[in-house]
């Protein structure tokens, strides 16, 4: 019964080859397949956005695709937004969005932050000044428990000055 | 949370998928953006034995006018692309209006148009939509092709007109004739939330302020969109002021349907939500209508 | 010292590793040969378990094994109360705690009946599918005011009736008050059930090492030092030969402070047992029914007020809904007990309470931990009764406030930590006209509200007042440790989730031994690390811990001292501890880095005095007599559309009181996230059962946490009040923002639709109610 199933595609610019059973979740796929673990699950039906990953530059949510489906694509995770961090390079080697979260206590437990992070880089490429509105429908489909979201908004208009 | 164990398919041709439906029969399941299916397997609400995935059929993505303003739509075309598509705003800007109340930004990156269709939840924006827009859905088989009208595709519950070796393959939503007006809105307690009661309406208004054709659809109000057939006839013909408007919706709310009652909105609320939310469409038609957007 | 790093907004040391991917939650953890446990739960509220079978189960693919309460033998047996009963008289107190496994019965919706392990996730879900379980069913107690009646089912069939407990206490005599009052008012208080809804659920992962005879066991808890004394004990090992490790955790607010949850005995039993690593991680749903809840109880209280609207006392009747099983004592209900009479200076106060078994899941404390329920009560009878008076609603509150002479404040009545409720200190009066200020009181209700209600809008606006009882004992321990590198290290027992604890505990340190907080790296939940703690719960890590590892940091700045006067032969009172170094002050060429002085106070040859200690290195502990009183007004202005009931938050103010400050971003931080919980508790989130105890909303579709879209800009303003029970004179903060949510809520909204004559009694409120409430009115 178990079918396995090829799969080719690249992730963070690695490109992968693997067998997988039809049914992996991406998200399983990535953090226990790969051991990309910095892409978190918080409820596994698409409610949370703490799974947002990169699917060819798009943010999409990994625990509801099929880890077959991104055959043949480009993923992005949280671990490959700053190539150049190591845990000695310090926090200027990060991502402008993971900067301006650290400057403006954009996270506490840090659980739903990835999912965040992901969904942010694509949406201040695509808007590099959003007003405050467009910032909060840009993160309404991801749940932090912990802040309240006014600091997140603060670091993404933090953010937009980063990469501006 | 993890889903039951499945086969999986992923054909490159509608012909192959098509193939794969008559082999596995009623063991098979289309999957399209899977926004709303891989959700339901993972609480293993549903387990099917087939899993036929469409998203390599690189055909069924597009989206086209035709010279006459009708807009075609590949069912696996994904929802944020309708969304950004110039082409919807021009052709379809009732459609476009609607596109970014579809959950977020993340699950219209992989939702399908064609698969929040088939899967015809009542609470969906898109098949009320679609309904409004007197759209017709292409329809495909074994060796045959079939069209058939939104108003007659969407059936009951989750249930639809397509059989199940059949596969929806295109939207066909015809241009809006001239003097026409839209507006969609729903409410919902957050953003992104399937709606507690959603409303979209298209109107015809070719001159002055009478009212030559008027369609009001809800979505959240019953087993299927629910056309408020009473208030759009009151509208046909009416000339219309904020009276005329308010009695109408009064209609819709009050006469044109029978709205469940949930944990989150009961009947009379709801009842009262659509009664405002068809006052709001309808004033909104009707001035985009009077100022001839169209 | 140069400056003072206390009371800094300092970025946050462990942000980096949880920004990049890189920092270790449970689930992160993967070892060679791991197995993974799915969990067969009960579909019924209440039902006897007839006959249960695994057979078809252990014949499924990667099946290793299938255990019942049978198979766990002796190592069956319900879990410790975790707290027993305060010592009020006449007290009755009829405990029961959770089981492992359950065995002839099942009490609520999802309790486990059998777990199945397995060589991965997905083969374990495949195959609990396959376990048979024939159940009886029972009726099920769903409403708290069934649990008591007569014919009543017993969910604990050798109670003669579904009573936790009852407990009654005073302050004077509520009779007196009573007689003496102008007016009474009387009304019923509903306030229901949420969830904490951590973004991470729970979950255990135990390796058992037979040549080592060692186990380690990595747990989602709040309390790691307690969960591996229990452990150890409970497989019959030393706690020495168990380690817990609760790495970061995504969210507590609680529900992991419970413990010797089913499934953290579980895994280290299954994992001995089948000598291989063995990994549970729970699943949302799970997390609907596993994991504890909070908040069901239905209060009926009067208010006794004289002419001039002071309060001469308050009578409070409430039923608790303690769930199936209540191993957590009376916390929750007893805060809701001390936190009524809040800021207010009340004579007479009556207060009794039943805590009734339900078959619903366990209760167990969730940030604010039944203060909610008692800060909701007095608020809407200061309301009630001001409006009655006809007197201004913030009059009447100031009327009644404890002026600042009378602290210590003694309520009398005993709190959660068994000592008197007694408030160390406050100086509420300045927070509230702060508060009117900021919100622009006499304005709105003079100007803006008038205007805005001839223009058909319908805006009210809403303040209250609240305490919180914070960092109470019994203790925390730390050990300090300056390395040769130069760095420091800190090891203390509590576990942390979020509270900015790296951070905050490293600007303490920093202060002392005149470090950078970047050079200090602070190690928490890792039982080999620091023997000894009790957790982080009711708002105590930055007050108990945080004084702790200050303890320890001035013990290990009297050692830098001391072997410095000895190394540089020069009076103690002349040196100075900056930049990393000890220095003879004014001459800062004189230095000696303290890493060099942690090598010279290390020798490893040669001979040293007798008595000497090794390195620069201290371990001490703190534990406060009793509780800090924290304090706070929250205020805030809403629109209600009077057709579809949404609403939308104009202001939101909060003023608060913890007394002196750590770290401002992150206590912010706090609050903003205590104030998402309280809207989420006061408007979106409610659990919905059925009569059979079913839960109609097990998922993040239809239970509605709060989403950025519907949160308003938090405004924040802090007092600084210290508390004499501690060195740093500080009080908890983690609680607060979500205290007094759900009565600024009832107040606003009822302020905002009074035209329409509503009277709002119950938490949570939403659109859908608002409307039946307007239609009833």
């Amino acid at each position: 019964m178990s079918q396995r199933y090829t799969i080719r595609l690249t992730v963070n610019g690695e490109k992968i080859e693997r067998d997988v059973e039809p049914r992996l979740l991406l998200s399983d796929f990535l953090r226990h397949e790969l051991r990309l673990t910095g892409t978190h699950v918080g409820c596994e039906h698409g409610s949370c956005g703490a799974c947002t990953i990169l699917l060819d530059g798009q943010a999409v949510r990994s625990c509801i695709m099929f880890a077959v489906q991104a055959d043949g694509h480009a993923l992005t995770t949280i671990e490959g937004v700053a190539p150049d961090w190591t845990a000695s390079s310090g926090p200027e080697a990060m991502h402008p969005v993971q900067i301006a979260f650290w400057e403006k206590h954009g996270l506490q437990c840090g659980y739903c932050t990835p999912g965040f992070i992901m969904t942010l880089i694509p949406f201040l490429e695509e808007n590099p000044h959003p007003s405050d509105e467009e910032i909060i429908q840009a993160i309404s489909g991801n749940i932090c428990r912990c802040t309240g979201y006014q600091n997140i908004v603060a670091a993404v208009r933090r953010a937009a000055e980063l990469m501006g | 949370m993890k889903p039951a164990p499945f086969q999986y398919f992923a054909p490159v041709t509608v012909d192959d998928a098509l193939a794969l439906l008559a082999e596995h029969g009623y063991d098979a399941k289309l999957l399209a953006g899977g926004q709303s299916l891989v959700p339901t397997m993972n609480f293993r609400l549903s387990q099917p034995g087939v899993l036929v995935d469409l998203n390599k059929i690189a055909d069924l993505a597009y989206i086209r006018a035709d010279s006459d303003g009708t807009l075609r739509i590949g069912a696996m075309t994904r929802q944020s692309t309708v969304e950004r598509d110039p082409l919807t705003a021009r052709h379809a800007p009732l459609l476009a209006e609607a596109m970014p109340h579809i959950a977020h930004r993340q699950i219209r990156n992989r939702g399908t148009i064609g698969g929040s269709l088939a899967h015809a939840d009542p609470a969906a924006e898109l098949p009320a939509i679609m309904v409004t827009l007197n759209a017709r859905f292409v329809i495909q088989g074994a060796g045959r092709r079939r069209e058939v009208a939104a108003r007659d595709f969407f059936q009951a519950l989750f249930m639809t007109d397509l059989a199940p070796d059949e596969i929806l393959t295109e939207i066909i939503i015809p241009p809006m004739p001239p003097g026409s007006g839209w507006a969609m809105d729903e409410i919902a307690r957050r953003h992104g939330d399937y709606a507690l009661v959603g409303a979209a309406a298209l109107v015809t208004m070719p001159e002055g302020d009478l009212c030559a054709d008027a369609t009001l659809t809800f979505l959240s109000v019953g087993e299927t969109p629910v056309v408020a057939t009473l208030a759009c006839a009151y509208l046909c013909g009416a000339r219309i002021d904020d009276a005329c408007i308010a009695e109408a919706a009064r209609m819709a709310g009050q006469e044109d349907m029978d709205p469940p009652g949930d944990i989150h909105a009961s009947v009379a609320y709801r009842r009262k939500l659509a009664q405002v939310l068809a006052r709001r469409v309808l004033t909104r038609a009707f001035q985009r209508a009077k100022d001839g957007v169209v | 010292m140069t400056t003072q790093l206390f009371g800094q907004p300092i970025k946050r040391n462990e942000d980096p590793r949880l920004l990049t991917g890189q920092a270790l939650f449970t689930d992160d953890v993967k070892l060679p040969d791991m197995l993974y446990a799915a969990f067969v739960r009960s579909d019924f509220a209440h039902a006897r378990i007839l006959s249960i079978d695994v057979s078809g189960a252990l014949e499924m693919p990667g099946v290793v094994a299938v255990y019942t309460a049978e198979d766990l033998g002796a190592y069956w047996q319900p879990g410790p109360l975790l707290v027993p009963p305060p010592p009020v008289p006449d007290l009755v107190f009829n405990p029961r705690m959770q089981v492992p496994l359950a065995k002839d019965k099942v009490r609520h919706v999802g309790e486990p009946i059998a777990v199945v392990v397995a060589e991965s996730r997905y083969q374990a879900e495949d195959a609990a599918e396959q376990v048979f379980v024939e159940f009886d069913p029972l009726p099920a107690i769903v409403e708290l005011e069934d649990a008591l009646l007569e014919d009543a089912p017993l969910i604990h069939e050798d109670l003669d009736a579904n009573l936790n407990a009852h407990v009654v206490q005073h302050k004077g005599d509520y009779a007196q008050a009573a007689a003496q009052a102008r007016l009474i008012v009387k009304r019923r208080f509903l306030y229901d059930r949420g969830i904490a809804a951590a973004m991470e659920n729970r979950g255990v992962v135990a390796a058992w090492d037979a040549r080592a005879e060692r186990l380690t066991m990595w747990d989602t808890t709040q309390a790691p030092v307690v969960i591996r004394n229990g452990i150890a004990a409970m497989l019959g090992l030393s706690e020495m030969q168990v380690r817990v490790i609760a790495p970061f955790i995504g969210g507590g607010f609680g529900p992991k402070i419970m413990m010797f949850y089913p499934e953290e005995v579980l895994m280290p039993w299954i994992s001995m047992r089948l000598n291989r690593p063995v990994k549970w991680i729970e699943d949302r749903q799970e997390n609907f029914f596993a994991t504890t809840q909070e908040r069901g109880q239905i209060h009926e209280s009067e208010i006794a007020v004289a002419e001039d609207g002071r309060v001469l006392g308050v009578k409070d009747v409430f039923l608790h809904d303690a769930g199936a099983y209540a191993p957590y004592g009376l916390t929750v209900a007893l805060n809701s007990q001390c936190t009524l009479l809040g800021q207010y200076d009340v004579p007479h106060y009556h207060t009794e309470f039943r805590s009734v078994f339900t078959n619903k899941p366990i209760v167990t404390p969730y940030r604010g931990a039944g203060r909610q329920h008692g800060v909701f009560v007095m608020e809407r009878l200061l309301d009630l009764a001001a409006k009655e008076l006809g007197m201004d609603r913030v009059e009447i509150r100031r009327r009644n406030l404890i002026s600042p002479e009378k602290f210590p404040y003694n309520n009398e009545i005993i709190y959660q930590d068994f000592a008197p409720l007694v408030y160390d200190s406050g100086n509420y009066g300045p927070a509230l006209d702060k508060a009117l200020e900021l919100i622009g009181y006499r304005r709105f209700i003079d100007e803006e509200q008038p205007r805005l209600r001839a223009e058909g809008r319908y805006v009210g606006l809403g303040l209250v007042t609240y305490v919180e009882g914070t960092g109470i004992g019994p203790y925390e321990g730390a050990k300090v440790t300056v390395e040769t590198s130069g760095r420091v290290s800190v090891a203390s027992g509590i576990g942390t989730q979020g509270q900015g604890h790296f951070t905050s505990f490293a600007q303490i340190v920093a202060d002392q031994l005149g470090v950078g907080v970047g050079d200090v790296r602070l190690v928490t939940g890792d039982t080999a690390e620091f023997y000894w703690g009790a957790g982080t719960f009711a708002s105590r890590g930055a007050v108990v811990a945080g004084n702790a590892i200050n303890a320890a940091a001035l013990a290990v700045r009297k050692k830098i001292l001391q072997k410095a006067s000895e190394e540089l032969e020069i009076d103690q009172e002349d040196l100075e501890l900056a930049d990393g170094a000890v220095r003879v002050k004014g001459v800062p060429a004189s230095a000696i880095k303290l890493g060099d002085l942690a090598a010279r106070a290390n020798p490893t040859r040669g001979a040293v005095k007798p008595g000497t200690e090794p390195g620069l290195e201290a371990t001490d502990y703190f534990g406060p007599e009793r509780g800090a009183t924290a304090s706070g007004v929250h205020a805030m202005i809403v629109e209600v559309d009077p057709e579809t009931m949404l609403i939308d938050i104009r202001r939101y103010v909060v003023v608060h009181d913890c007394g002196r400050v750590i770290n401002p971003m992150i206590l912010e931080g706090q609050i903003h996230g205590g104030v998402a919980q309280g809207i989420g508790n006061a408007f979106y989130e409610q659990l919905v059962w059925d009569k059979n105890g079913q839960l109609l909303n097990a998922s993040f579709m239809d239970y509605l946490l709060p989403t950025a879209d519907v949160m308003p800009v938090i405004e924040t303003d802090h007092m600084e009040t210290p508390s004499p029970l501690n060195p740093l004179g500080i009080k908890g903060a983690g609680e607060a923002g979500a205290i007094p949510v759900g009565p600024l809520f009832a107040q606003a909204l009822e302020d905002a639709l009074s035209p329409l004559g509503v009277e709002i009694l119950e938490i949570p409120l939403s659109p859908n109610r608002l409307f039946e409430l307007v239609n009833d009115a």
